[in-house]
């Protein structure tokens, strides 16, 4: 015991490595009802057909404005939703249709990190109970043990064991984080989605939490799906990024190729809205702004999503719906005209 | 160990901060419940209210049911401390041995009525195909006229229960089943509305992606949250309890008339108010203190159990 509870894993690098997270045509549908007979009018398509790969030990980052499906993917994936359609292989089990004590039992290789630290912890259990609580769920600990593996957990994020017993109004916004992030390690999972979890925290604060996952990610071998719209922590984190537009992944390339070169024109705009740190580049910086508003995910555009907003706009976007294609270096864009 | 000591030196250097580890929950509000003034007080007086009623008999050694009509409607003297009414029975006597009857009831059926009104708020909140069928329940329970169904219940199920049961503890339970089971509407209302707001809050989905079981995130993520309006309702329910069992004392179906309790011994009093005011008086005194004991005690448990509360 002590220390000891957080092994090192074996990290192999991410190229060569097996996926440990495989999606195919990923679909999560919210029906929506109205009037008095509660009759199914239409489904809110926060996610539709997401296809994509996480490799063991990478850390994959799934980027987009607000809206466009990316927590849903997330939790989708974790199962916390029942997908509409499609499969979620993990670890090389279909996990799409699992339901109760056989999906149970797969929670602790797969966890999660929440956006608001604060909503994310019960203010009326202790930071020492909340990472606890995964430990009485999985494993039949006695209370000692469990003491010791909440201090050493805490000790593994940055925390002061000796404040477990403290409630998450008396942390600030990045320890309440960093309760979280204990939490999830609780059970030692493979696979961590992270949703968007610097995103309520001060910009200080950010960058040591970002840390504290990367190392955690060294120490033990963990596989991030991030999720995210603050590009710069992207690009600081992900080995590969994945680019949502309005329920559908646009493009999916590798961190450097992605932002060295977007090929797909929304691609384009959100990166261009990246300021730069040098004020000599920021001031040439020219800016893609897209017009109108993203679309209601009730009633997406036909063709291409993107079309509404697209300055390469043509006919043909809003007859046929582009399929994301490989190019070369293994990267894949969905647009007619990306090269 | 070792490592945790190195890097926070405070730690070890002061091995009962270390201890705080082990704090009890119920040491921290029991702690907090102590600074909330009226709280204290509440608890203070009620339990001396239960104290009195439960041992003050054997100091105070007159039958309450002993009559005499020479010293009808006397005023207080040392004799009887709160004079005597129209039969020339001890006032002070009759209100001890009626706030046990009126205690039990109106703690017995508060925490029945709590119960049922909890069980089905969460129900109701938690479980989606559970919600239509509870609520419309709720509803139906609402819209039944009370008095009448009291009374027919009573009518129906008296004799059967005295029989059985002996007719204080038949009569007892008849009329804390009715009353709990008439008054829980409320409750499971509020508790619905607070379960509602409370489980979509991002801890209960992070207790799903832990694999925790949906009974336990009831019992730990969403019962502990809701507990101020569960609170709220319980006080309240008592004072409810404890009037509603005189409505039907006064009706002549609750105890049997020559059994006091408060809010009978209230009615009685009512015809006399003009010659006897202290017939009212005393009575009503006994349950106003009561209720009010009761809300500061609740009052001051709730903030008590919240932690966000505790420590200011």
């Amino acid at each position: 015991m002590g220390t000891e509870v957080l092994l090192p894993r074996e990290g192999q690098p991410a190229a060569v490595a097996p996926p440990l997270v495989e999606v195919e045509g990923l679909t999560m549908h919210f029906p929506v009802y109205k009037g008095l007979l509660r009759r199914r009018v239409g489904a809110v398509r926060s996610v539709d057909g997401l296809t994509f790969e996480i490799r063991r030990g990478e850390t994959l980052a799934l980027v987009g404005e607000s809206g466009c499906g990316k927590s849903t993917a997330g939790r989708t994936i974790l199962r916390l939703y029942r997908p509409t359609a499609g499969r979620i292989r993990f670890a090389g089990r279909d996990i799409a249709t699992l339901e109760g004590e056989s999906l149970r039992t797969l929670r602790p290789k797969m966890q999660m990190i929440f956006q608001d630290p604060q909503a994310s912890l019960n203010p009326r259990m202790t930071a020492g109970a909340i990472v606890a609580e995964p430990l009485v769920e999985h494993c039949s600990f006695t209370p000692a043990q469990r003491r010791e593996r909440v201090r050493a957990l805490l000790d593994a994020v940055g925390l002061n064991p000796d404040f477990a017993s403290r409630y998450p109004h008396e942390f600030s916004g990045g320890q309440r984080q960093r309760i979280g992030i204990a939490r999830a390690l609780a059970l030692d999972p493979d696979f961590v989605v992270c949703d968007e979890p610097i995103a309520a925290l001060d910009v200080s604060i950010q960058a040591q939490v970002v840390n504290l996952l990367m190392d955690l990610q060294a120490k033990l071998g963990l596989t991030y799906l991030f999720i995210s719209h603050d590009l710069s922590m992207v690009r600081h984190i992900a080995s590969r990024v994945a680019v949502m537009y309005l329920g559908k992944m646009v493009e999916l390339a590798g961190v450097r190729e992605l932002f060295e070169s977007p090929k797909h024109p929304y691609t384009q705009a959100l990166l261009s809205a990246v300021p730069a740190p040098d004020p000599k580049i920021e001031a040439s910086r020219q800016r893609i702004i897209l017009k109108g508003e993203i679309p209601s995910p009730l009633s997406p555009p036909s063709g291409c999503r993107f079309r509404t907003r697209c300055p390469q706009a043509v006919d043909l976007c809003a007859r046929v719906e582009p399929e994301r294609r490989v190019l070369p270096g293994g990267r894949s864009v969905a647009c007619h005209f990306a090269q | 160990m070792s490592e945790a000591t190195e890097a926070y030196p405070a730690a070890a250097a002061d091995p009962a901060k270390a201890e705080r580890g082990q704090r009890s929950l119920w040491g921290d509000v029991w702690r907090q419940f102590r600074r909330h003034r009226g709280g204290m007080a509440g608890a203070i007086l009620f339990l001396a209210i239960v104290l009195a009623v439960f041992v003050g008999p054997s100091l105070h050694d007159v039958d309450s049911q002993a009559l005499n009509v020479r010293e009808k409607n006397q005023g207080v003297s040392l004799l009887h401390p709160m004079g005597t009414d129209n039969l020339g029975r001890d006032m002070l006597a009759r209100i001890l041995a009626g706030g046990r009857i009126s205690l039990a009831v109106g703690v017995t059926a508060m925490l029945l009525s709590l119960f049922v009104g909890s069980v089905v708020g969460v129900l109701a909140g938690f479980v989606r195909w559970l919600e239509g069928p509870l609520l419309r329940l709720t509803d139906l329970f609402l819209a039944l006229p009370l008095l009448p169904l009291l009374l027919v219940t009573i009518m129906l199920f008296r004799d059967t229960l005295r029989a059985m049961l002996g007719p204080e503890t038949g009569i007892f339970l008849l009329i804390v089943f009715v009353i709990g089971i008439t008054s829980w509407m409320q409750t499971a209302r509020v508790v619905r509305g607070a379960v509602l707001s409370v489980k979509e809050q991002d801890f209960v989905l992070a207790a799903r992606a832990i694999g925790t079981r949906e009974r336990r995130i009831v019992t730990r993520h969403i019962l502990p949250n809701v507990l101020s309006p569960i609170m709220v309702s319980a006080t309240l329910g008592i004072a409810t309890a404890i009037i509603t069992e005189s409505a039907l004392s006064f009706l002549g179906l609750g105890f049997p008339s020559d059994f006091p309790t408060w809010g009978r011994l209230l009615y009685d009093g009512v015809n006399y108010v003009q010659i006897n005011p202290s017939r009212v008086i005393w009575p009503g005194l006994a349950i106003s203190l009561t209720v009010l004991s009761i809300n500061y005690v609740g009052d001051a448990l709730r903030d008590a159990l919240d932690p966000r509360l505790r420590g200011r």
